[in-house]
């Protein structure tokens, strides 16, 4: 049987990470994600897991990589500046293929900015802040419910693709608490990462399986030797000048997005078959958007909502193929225009673009959206 | 030429190795390779952990679980994996500008926590991959090359900084003694807590080029001629010891190990039985 919480969207996200395998969470406090290392701490060692609040969020990155390469699923958590603390051994992961989990509970920025507040400004830095070309993967929840599910999918595709995962959560969200329907353990599809099959002696770290183009990966302390780096490397693992195996890697490393794509990418619709004009919004906003699409419907406005699931890889095809019935897209966030990059890139100047932005440390009214909606109308 | 038990730990696969010719690391290699192997440590049970640096490409020679992080943290990587597997040695190599300066947090929080990791730090006073710029080590005076003037930063005195955060074992040895080096390393690895080994390693070709020390040689000299053992250097004035390098065996003693505490943590809640 189901069981019913009623959570924070911190704490629904910390036991959905549970739920998925995560074992492992090496941490450091901040406003407003500080609720997930808490939790942590205390269920963790109950199932045998490990959690250590290290010295900051460099180190708690660089633990939580650690915990994987040592066979667990692992996840840290935080927000804006810590978000930025932690790029470097981000990068660390994509580039040695480490798979875990990264929480990022979007706050007002740059800066210390605004501790306790919502915003959206940190979309465009999950997809660049560490340097040199990588393949992103971030999900964005809006409900408490999908705080709990994002979790165990972000696990999923960690495990799978063998790299790190966002999930990009916000101030509201984090803090809010709704109804939360907490599945049967054993009705989820848990994806663990692919083990080597070979000798050691022959085990290749960075040797792709001919069938998927992806590593299978060993762990520190289960009888494999192998060799790590944040240098572009070989198959072997080892340090390279070559300019073959350099772009082989480089490229291996994009196409487990560019590939898996359509595997990967989520969405959620309402209202956009007949729909002359889309609200294209994620996280808490979408909320919003969603409340002022359905007032605008009992209006008789032909509006739809659209909203990114992941927000990278960016659901662009989707978003392309709507705007060629729907000639307008309002596009509301809490920043002075990030997603809207995507959105413009996506439609190829076939919809028209309204942007709607509010940086100001407040949710948009559903009244706000629903004004904007009247107005293009 | 080492032992063939020594040679077995080596990646043969990974030769020639980048350090310059007469590099002090490489003598640090062979000593730690030894005390693995003395201290009958298993190869895929083995972590040698490392960050950036000509120190840490150390462990891409090494035939073990290895990982070669960012500059500063790998004791932050490192304590990550001790911490999901205790049963794991765990060495963790390091330069002087690794470990002092961009890791310098990390550093003295792993002692702190008295974590059973084995830190080597391979002390050149200077930042040898990057060429040749002022670490924190360099000492009053000496040259580099964004220390034209000479340095006026006055150094740290790394086994100070280990004993005040915490570790349990700390030691210093030169490159000129490698057979103590050994031994030091054997003693850290047998601490059941955090060891620092601080070894004073040679860089010829940035430090040595600046500070009248150009040969390999030159340098293993300097140390011969300017080491002194803890117990002479008790009896020396603050200023006969002005420049000179004290040896020997700072701290040895026990206290709780951290993946144990924790490990006592999971039984008390239960989680063992998870
Ligand atoms: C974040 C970051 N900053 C700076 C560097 C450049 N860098 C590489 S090695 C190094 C210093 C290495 O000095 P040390 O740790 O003493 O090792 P050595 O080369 O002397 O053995 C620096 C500054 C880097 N790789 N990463
Ligand atoms: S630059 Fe210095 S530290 Fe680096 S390999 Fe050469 S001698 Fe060794
Ligand atoms: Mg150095």
């Amino acid at each position: 049987m189901p069981r019913i919480e009623f959570w924070q969207g911190n704490v629904s996200l910390a036991y959905g990470a549970i739920a998925a395998g995560c074992r492992f969470f090496g941490g450091y406090p901040i406003t407003p994600s500080s609720e997930i290392a808490e939790v942590m701490s205390e269920e963790l060692p109950r199932v045998n897991g490990r959690f250590i609040q290290m010295e900051d969020e460099i180190a708690g990155i660089a633990a939580t990589i650690g915990g994987s390469v040592a066979g667990y699923k692992a996840m840290t958590a935080t927000s804006g500046p810590g978000f930025s603390l932690k790029q470097e051994n981000l990068g660390l992961a994509y580039m040695a293929e480490i798979p875990i989990v990264v929480v990022d509970v979007m706050r007002g920025g740059p800066s210390t900015g605004l501790p306790t507040s919502i915003a959206q400004q940190d979309v465009m830095q999950a997809r660049w802040g560490t340097h040199g070309d990588h393949a992103t993967i971030a999900y964005a929840p809006s409900s408490v419910q999908e705080c709990y599910e994002v979790a165990i999918k972000a696990f999923n595709m960690a495990e799978r693709f063998r790299q790190p995962v966002l999930i990009m959560s916000d101030e509201v969200l984090g803090h809010m608490r709704e109804k939360v329907v907490v599945p049967e353990a054993g009705d989820l599809t848990l994806i663990d990462r692919k083990k080597p099959a070979c000798s050691p002696d022959d085990f290749m770290a960075y040797k792709p399986d001919p069938e998927d183009n992806l590593p299978p990966m060993a762990s520190f302390g289960d009888g494999y030797r192998w060799h790590i780096t944040g240098l572009t490397h070989n198959e072997w693992g080892f340090p390279t000048n070559c300019a073959t195996e350099i772009a082989f890697k480089s490229a291996r490393l994009m196409d487990k997005v560019n590939v898996y794509r359509d595997e990967i990418v989520e969405y959620e619709t309402e209202s956009v078959e007949d729909a002359e004009m889309i609200v294209v919004a994620y996280g808490s906003v979408a909320r919003t958007a969603l409340s002022a699409v359905r007032q605008a419907r009992a209006r008789n406005i032909k509006v739809g909502y659209f909203r990114p699931v992941t927000l990278w890889p960016f659901p662009d095809r989707e978003i392309e193929k709507l705007s060629e019935k729907a000639g307008k897209l309002i596009v509301p966030e809490l920043n002075f225009g990030q997603m809207i990059h995507e959105v413009e890139r996506a439609v190829h100047g076939k919809a028209g673009i309204i942007q709607m932005s509010l940086v100001n440390g407040e949710l948009f009214q559903p009244s706000e959206i629903l004004g904007k909606i009247e107005e293009v109308a | 030429m080492p032992r063939p038990e020594v040679l077995d730990w080596l990646r043969k696969r990974f030769f020639p190795h980048m350090w310059c010719p007469g590099c002090g690391h490489g003598i640090i290699l062979h000593a730690i390779l030894r005390a693995l192997v003395d201290s009958g440590k298993k190869r895929e049970e083995t972590v040698i952990a490392s960050g950036i640096g000509c120190s840490s490409r150390m462990p891409g020679y090494i035939d073990a679980c290895t990982i070669h992080t960012t500059h500063g943290r790998s004791l932050a990587f490192a304590t990550g994996i001790k911490l999901a597997n205790p049963e794991l040695t765990i060495v963790d190599v390091m330069g002087d500008g690794d470990c002092t300066a961009i890791g310098g947090n990390h550093f003295i929080h792993a002692c702190r926590r008295n974590i059973g990791i084995t830190a080597v730090v391979m002390n050149n006073n200077i930042y040898g991959m990057t060429g040749g710029q002022a670490s924190p080590t360099t000492p009053l005076g000496a040259k580099a090359t964004t220390a034209p003037y000479g340095a006026i930063d006055p150094p740290f005195d790394i086994c100070k900084l280990a004993q005040g955060a915490g570790a349990t074992y700390v030691a210093r040895a030169t490159i000129a003694q490698p057979v103590i080096c050994e031994q030091y390393i054997k003693n850290g690895l047998a601490n059941n807590g955090f060891s620092v080994v601080e070894i004073i390693s040679s860089c010829h070709t940035q430090f040595g080029r600046k500070n009248n020390r150009r040969t390999p040689l030159d340098n293993i000299n300097f140390f011969r001629n300017n080491s002194v053992p803890i117990a002479k250097a008790q009896g020396m004035t603050p200023e006969d010891l002005e420049g000179k390098i004290v040896t020997g065996e700072f701290v040895k003693r026990e206290t709780p190990e951290y993946t144990r505490l924790y490990l006592d943590l999971i039984s008390r809640v239960g989680g063992n039985k998870a």
